[in-house]
């Protein structure tokens, strides 16, 4: 028996969210009296991983691995979990956790909870786990009745922990001969931001408050004085002021991080659907009518144009006496 | 082209959700419930466009009781040649998915489309899934799809950018935003869809691995605490000092 982890490189090092559930992976094993073992394809530095308390890796070693592509990487997990005698296996709840992690579930008939944001609690038999439904407006406790368990977990629910430790990492050569994919990769474009909005604990996101695309240099200058990634909302990127990676709500991507500062948007039911995770949300609308107001924790009232630079100002500031 | 898009019957993004049963049901009484707009704005609308330019037929597929067929005739409205209904609850993602698989697995579609997730259990699962009991390629997160030659032209959302992939059909891809934009279904359209066909299938027997043990409504937010525009700077203090978010 043994907790398995699947982790996954980004940018030359192991993602922020893969430590996030190496961490969760080996507090269930501990629960479970057993070890975590994590698997990754790719070769970087791996000492994070024992740092996050994975006690071994396994290194998945195939050609057809070049693209993480769902038929593939399911069948190389399926094989890692049988070689570790794995009852649960862990995922971030990324775009590799939502292509692969389901599949993997069929094959193990394994119950699985996508985008977990707890620790699940474990008596005897029972198994259960909270997750967000409802884009956010509730939290559901599901049961796991399958021998095998699969649980993603969604980014940021828990801070990374790195403690002494290391964990011994061996090639596992994975065999998968009968399957061929039939999908192929013609390019890909990367987005050029250096911090992943999924990953980043700040976040400066503004609307069409901003009335125009010209003026979104004083909101790259508050990130930047933060060291936060930059998002907007809908109709922003729907007007293409603003790159469509960086749309967060209901049909962009759903972010939960430390900080979230909205400035000139109203917060539509949607827009707080990707955001309601957020630790603290600061919002700054000249409308003091703005339903945003409701759902945050600190709020300012006037002219973003005039606030956002005496911001950005107060943060050097404030980081030049840190 | 043959095309299978898969419809799940949510409540209304405004809807004020509440529980029963001791929080372990969903109350839907007096819940207005629709298409869930991942499966109908992208990948209903974004079937129907390629079934105009090609040629070609759309059905539609829910796994449900029979108080969701509003919901399906609306995906008739919108332009769906036809609609399967299997009479099974869907309350686990699996189950789900074999429903769909039995019912699909000798049809020959050539292209399975279902949104990126529901905005009821934001599960985003039974895709993938579907996938795998059909033993499919599955592209997800996908923005642009284009179809020539029997070969599906993909754009979709991976970590730190987008992929443009190429499978030959039949693969399964689960839509996100970007892919079409919404229809509204005209009066022709709502009034054809009351004589189109909506398959009744009976369920098949599924494995049902995970349930819902309670239901909790997130706590909102307490009070928001307003500071004064013309000292910013006491924000940045709370944030340091209260918040401890800086």
């Amino acid at each position: 028996m043994s907790v398995l982890i699947y982790t996954e490189v980004s940018k030359g090092k192991v993602k922020k969210s893969s430590l996030e559930a190496v961490n969760y992976g080996s507090r269930i094993a501990a629960q479970l009296n057993t070890t975590a073992t994590a698997v990754i394809v790719g070769d970087v530095d791996l000492s994070d991983l024992g740092k996050a308390g994975a006690k071994k890796v396994l290194k998945l070693k195939n050609d057809k691995l070049a693209r993480l592509d769902s038929q593939y990487l399911s069948s190389a997990i399926e094989q890692a979990a049988n070689a570790e005698g794995a009852t649960v296996i862990i995922f971030a709840h990324d775009f590799t956790g939502k292509e692969v992690a389901p599949r993997l579930a069929t094959k193990l008939k394994a119950g699985i909870v996508a985008g977990a944001v707890d620790n699940p609690v474990i008596s005897g038999d029972s198994f259960t786990v909270k997750k967000n439904v409802f884009s956010g407006k509730a939290v559901a406790t599901y049961s796991l009745h399958s021998a095998k368990k699969i649980i993603s977990l969604l980014p940021n629910s828990f801070p990374v922990e790195l403690k002494d430790g290391s964990a011994e990492a061996v090639d596992f050569a994975v065999n998968l001969d009968g399957i061929n994919s039939p999908l192929k990769v013609k390019e890909v474009k990367k987005d050029t931001s250096e911090l992943n909005l999924t990953d980043a604990e700040l976040v400066v996101s503004a609307g069409r408050g901003m009335k125009g695309p010209e003026n979104w240099g004083m909101i790259e200058d508050l990130a930047k004085s933060l060291g936060a990634a930059t998002a907007c909302s809908r109709p922003v990127a729907d007007m293409d002021w603003r790159p469509h990676h960086e749309h967060v709500g209901q049909t962009g991507i759903a972010i939960r991080p430390d900080l979230y500062i909205a400035i000139g948007i109203s917060g539509a039911i949607q827009h707080l659907a990707g955001v309601n995770g957020s630790k603290t949300i600061v919002v700054i609308n000249s409308d003091k009518e703005a339903p945003f107001f409701k759902s945050a924790d600190y709020g300012i009232i006037g002219d973003a144009f005039e606030i956002v630079p005496k911001l950005t100002e107060a943060v050097k500031k404030f980081k030049a006496n840190q | 082209m043959k095309i299978l898009v898969c419809i799940s019957n949510v409540p209304d993004t405004t809807t004020k959700i509440s529980f029963t049963n001791n929080n372990t049901a969903f109350n839907g009484a007096g819940v207005q419930f629709v298409i869930n707009p991942f499966d109908e704005w992208y990948a209903l609308v974004r079937a129907l466009e390629l079934k105009e330019a090609q040629g070609g037929s759309v059905t539609i597929i829910h796994v449900g009781a029979a108080d969701s067929e509003p919901t399906i005739r609306k995906g008739l409205a919108i332009g769906a040649d036809d609609a399967v209904r299997i009479d099974a609850e869907p309350n686990d993602a699996f189950a789900v998915a074999e429903q769909i698989a039995a019912y699909a697995k000798d049809k020959g579609f050539d292209l399975i489309l279902a949104g990126k997730e529901t905005i009821s259990y934001n599960g985003s699962m039974v895709g993938a899934m579907l996938a795998e009991l059909m033993n499919l390629p599955f592209v997800s997160m996908a923005t642009k799809l284009d179809v020539a030659n029997n070969v599906a032209t993909i754009e979709h959302d991976i970590d730190g950018g987008t992929e443009v992939a190429e499978c030959a059909l039949p693969l399964v891809i689960a839509a996100n935003k970007g892919m079409a934009e919404a229809r509204i279904p005209n009066m022709r359209g709502i009034m054809a869809a009351r004589t189109k066909p909506l398959l009744q299938v009976p369920a098949i027997s599924t494995d049902k691995l995970t349930s819902i043990s309670l239901f909790e409504l997130s706590k909102g937010r307490t009070d928001c605490k307003f500071i004064d525009a013309s000292t910013p700077e006491k924000l940045i203090e709370l944030l340091h000092t209260e918040a401890k978010a800086i």
